[in-house]
């Protein structure tokens, strides 16, 4: 266990990073961000509101050292400041609000393009020269396409031009939020549109990543062997070569996470969704610095956590990284 | 075949860009009496609502989005050159430190952390919004870099220049960094199209500079305008489509550049594969070009 030992230790070593980046950012960016604000708003601010942004931050009289280490404290237990957009509400309030319509939408999308993009991969790599090399081409350009402007064609087409499916919201005005067979459906009704764009967006990626590594495997001498051997294309194409191409492919996935994520917060926003993205964007708008530091943090913990799951599936799928330990 | 494709898209929005202007003459952000007309001969790619004309905008637009990719880029990328090189050149304690950054920063989500920087920023004009995408684009260059340098520098060449006296800044910088270029090359063309994407994300959120007309800020114009439910597609496919097809000409330079490298991946040729089906395949189809 030496491998995910290592790796945790990586995770928290980030955590601290993000953590660190969010209490400097408001002191290395030029101007004091509290009179940004009362500049803005031209004073027109709640005295109160300027002074519990003051204790978001932690700024004080006291040295950088006494106000980093009050920070840390505050983060301890769970205090991320009270938001100014939702003024008196407690930023961690705001997002744990939001935050469960995110993890189930991006969630649900990423592992979606992850298994199927992987699976397309594994296919166009062992049927090269068929016509599925057409989708390379398609591949590329998908590659490329901004999330935001998908999700806007999407909902031109879908949502505006043929009524299908709704185009903002997470779930209907009728339908009231519980346990019951109508939210739900009306829940996969509304996530429907943002979900097919997460998947479009992203999957691009994972086809050519997988296609690439797999293509290069598929020369590898116990490929030649197994197939020599007169096993079937079936247990070839995926017991030997994709198993081994499948390595790489996790690493790459879990790097581009990060990237995912950011494509699913203009998602959200596109659709008006109700998730920390939308969030985001509020609190930048309305220069609400606690809201906006709070949602960063969790995000980046977010995107961690899942980092450390993709070691985990690492960890199963090869028997390398447990055997080093003994 | 997919290098020529690629730059022959690169070369058209270069000219777009430099040259596209000054033919078209016309202020992109001049209103006129036609709103929201589709395209027609006198508006090629039609209008917005309050009448500005769209091709004129996508070309202009062309400028603010290519310069900040590619100046986010080159800051990243020279930041990454360093970073790499002389963490892979001298190993140890030196390394062990700028590769936990490069990875803290490869894992870190870019995008929410320029919304939030670009938050603070008291004025967002072109060059401090690229700075920005550039502090969060440098550190896959720095990874990719860091790798062929820890290969190079145990060539003779490199030991022969360290055991002829020279410095490690001119070994790092004038006897590695040349072999690296080609490497260079293609992390600098991955990290312009992301700032690319980053740039038009930042703008279509209304946090970049929404005085200068960009492909990201026409989406962003065109979103609260309600193109979308007035029907008005002419007004966001071109933008994304214009952003969609620089990504496409760099990334096909890309994997061609990788397909030199690594013929297998190339798709022209039939896998040669034992089973007599396709054997008989590769067989027919050869018949039939002859």
């Amino acid at each position: 266990m030496r491998f995910l030992a290592r790796r945790l230790g990586f995770y928290l070593l980030t955590a601290w990073a993000a953590v660190t980046l969010n209490f400097l950012i408001p002191r290395l960016m030029p101007g004091d961000p509290v009179e940004l604000l009362v500049a803005r708003l031209k004073g027109n601010v709640d005295p109160a509101a300027i002074d519990a942004m003051r204790r978001a931050f932690g700024i004080s009289d006291a040295g950088l050292w006494q106000q980093y280490v009050d920070y840390l404290g505050n983060l301890a237990h769970g205090e991320l400041g009270r938001s100014i957009t939702f003024f008196p509400t407690e930023v961690s309030t705001v997002i744990a609000d939001s935050l469960p319509w995110t993890v189930g939408l991006v969630g649900v999308a990423t592992l979606i393009s992850y298994l199927v993009g992987t699976a397309l991969g594994v296919l166009m790599a062992w049927k090269r020269g068929t016509w599925l090399d057409g989708v390379l081409p398609a591949a590329t350009f998908m590659h490329a396409v901004p999330y935001f402007w998908v999700a806007l064609a999407l909902v031109f087409v879908f949502g505006v031009t043929l009524q299908w499916f709704p185009v903002s919201r997470a779930y209907g005005l009728d339908v009231m939020p519980g346990f019951t067979g109508e939210f739900a459906g009306s829940v996969l009704y509304h996530a429907a549109l943002p979900a097919v764009t997460i998947v479009v967006a992203s999957m691009a990626d994972r086809i050519l990543g997988m296609r690439n590594v797999m293509v290069t495997t598929l020369g590898e001498d116990y490929v030649v062997m197994a197939e020599a051997k007169g096993l079937t294309s079936r247990r070839v194409m995926w017991a030997y070569a994709a198993r081994n191409a499948i390595l790489p492919n996790i690493t790459s996935f879990a790097l581009s996470l990060g990237f995912v994520v950011g494509g699913s917060v203009l998602t959200e926003i596109v659709f008006s969704y109700p998730g920390i993205g939308s969030m985001l964007l509020k609190g930048v708008e309305n220069e609400d610095f606690p809201l906006m530091q709070g949602i960063f943090l969790v995000i980046s913990l977010a995107v961690l956590v899942a980092n450390f799951l993709a070691d985990l599936a690492y960890v199963v799928l090869d028997p390398r990284t447990r055997q080093e330990s003994e | 075949m997919k290098i020529k494709i690629g730059i022959g898209i690169l070369v058209f929005f270069a000219l777009m860009a430099l040259a596209g202007p000054l033919l078209i003459g016309a202020d992109p952000a001049a209103t006129s009496e036609d709103g929201l007309q589709g395209p027609s001969a006198a508006h090629w790619l039609g209008t917005t609502q309050t009448g500005q004309d769209i091709l004129t905008q996508i070309v202009y637009g062309s400028r603010v989005s290519l310069g900040v990719g590619v100046l986010s880029a080159v800051i990243a990328t020279v930041f990454a050159v360093a970073v790499g090189l002389v963490g892979g050149y001298f190993g140890g304690a030196v390394d062990e430190v700028l590769s936990v950054l490069t990875n803290i920063f490869l894992v870190l989500p870019a995008l929410p952390l320029i919304i939030v920087l670009a938050g603070y920023l008291p004025q967002r004009g072109v060059a401090s919004v690229a700075v920005v995408i550039a502090v969060t684009g440098w550190a896959w260059g720095a990874r990719v870099l860091r790798a062929q340098t820890l290969s190079v520098r145990r060539r003779d060449f490199v030991q022969a220049a360290r055991a002829s006296g020279e410095g490690a800044f001119r070994v790092i910088f004038f006897e590695i960094l040349p072999v690296l270029l080609p490497v260079i090359a293609t992390s600098f063309l991955a990290t312009v199209v992301a700032a690319i994407l980053a740039e038009a994300g930042l703008s279509f959120l209304g946090l970049a500079d929404l005085s200068t007309v960009s492909w990201g800020s026409m989406l962003y114009f065109a979103q609260n305008g309600q193109a979308l439910l007035i029907g008005a597609w002419w007004w966001f496919i071109p933008p994304g489509l214009c952003i969609a097809l620089i990504g496409t000409g760099l990334a096909l330079v890309n994997f061609g550049i990788d397909e030199i490298a690594n013929p297998r991946l190339r798709t022209v040729k039939v896998k040669a594969k034992a089973t007599p089906e396709a054997a008989s395949k590769v067989t027919a189809k050869a018949k039939a070009r002859t």
